[in-house]
């Protein structure tokens, strides 16, 4: 954008016009809002409190409940059996999502990945990074994993299975990040400090015990 | 096919390629795995995408790959692996399991 004072005297388009014009998706989604509205089947505060709603949601919420599984391994085990039942236990709402959660262990490294689209467990991580959605993530996270997790700076040995979830179809996928080591007595709200939304995506590990937490 | 399908069970992917909204990655059709969960009955999004009601309900698995099944060039471990969610309509038995 290169500023410029208006005491001058050419003609420019509008501010607006410059975001160039409206795709065909957007004039759709836009025409259904406006006659739902205009219908009186939803209200523009209808609209904007459930933009609202999806904006409050993000990996504070995953991380709560990773936090739990790693306090208490009696909800660590519920949470594997039934990651939906799991959330709604901690008060987190899922709607129609329902949850798989995937454990990182000793042996198996977890990643999501969804090809096909940008399918992403939106109820406890909130809107994806745009690198989520992007081709080369989800075309290259299923044939070279191990090349993708470098890139994030995650570097699985050789002895551990790299694990990719393709979310095709009807559930939505959060990765189980093994707990650091060196955080035995740390309290719920520690450890969540700890999860980031990266590592319950699988591109990462947890952050370490001794690693600065950026609080921007 | 029918349902459900006991977990192991050795299945290979129908290497068909029909025009419409399908939910099968194209890189596992024809490719052999074996089911890790079965995820319940849900509508068929190859109908339910043209407005029909989706039924009958198709039969969801999860299906574990092994990554040198999928991919023959695959640089990597052994045992890295790729699971995805694929209904029963898009399986067909597999005499051996990978």
């Amino acid at each position: 954008m290169t500023g410029h004072p208006h005491d001058h005297g050419h003609a420019h388009a509008p501010a607006a016009a410059e975001d160039g014009p409206p795709s065909e998706y957007a004039r759709l989604g836009r025409a259904v809002r406006e006659i739902l509205v205009e219908k009186g089947i939803l209200s523009a505060a209808d609209v904007r409190r459930a933009i609202e709603a999806m904006d409050a949601r993000g990996p504070h919420l995953g991380a709560r409940m990773v936090a739990r599984a790693w306090h208490d391994l009696a909800y660590k085990a519920r949470l594997l059996a039934d990651g939906t039942a799991a959330a709604a236990e901690l008060g987190i709402e899922m709607g129609p999502t329902i949850l798989k959660v995937v454990e990182n262990t000793a042996a198996v490294h977890n990643l999501i990945v969804c090809t096909l689209c940008s399918c992403y467990p939106r109820m406890v991580l909130g809107i994806p990074p745009d690198w989520y959605k992007s081709r080369p993530y989800r075309s290259r996270a299923v044939h070279e994993p191990r090349s993708v997790l470098a890139e994030f700076g995650t570097v699985i040995p050789d002895d551990v299975e790299v694990r990719v979830h393709d979310s095709t179809a009807d559930l939505r996928y959060l990765v189980l990040p093994r707990r650091p080591a060196g955080t035995e007595g740390w309290s719920e709200a520690a450890l969540a400090s700890l999860v980031t939304r990266d590592s319950m995506i699988g591109v990462s590990l947890a952050r370490s015990a001794h690693e600065p937490v950026e609080t921007a | 096919m029918s349902a459900p399908l006991a977990l192991g069970t050795a299945v290979r992917v129908r290497a068909a390629y029909p025009p419409g909204h399908i939910r099968t990655p194209f890189y596992v059709r024809g490719k052999r795995g074996r089911i890790v969960q079965y995820c319940g009955d849900f509508g068929n999004p190859e109908t339910l995408a043209y407005g029909h009601d989706g039924t009958p309900r198709q039969p969801l698995y999860r299906v574990h790959f092994a990554q040198s099944e999928v991919w023959p060039d695959y640089r990597g471990v052994g045992r890295d692996s790729l699971e995805v969610e694929i209904y029963s309509h898009w399986l067909e038995p597999a005499g051996d399991a990978p």
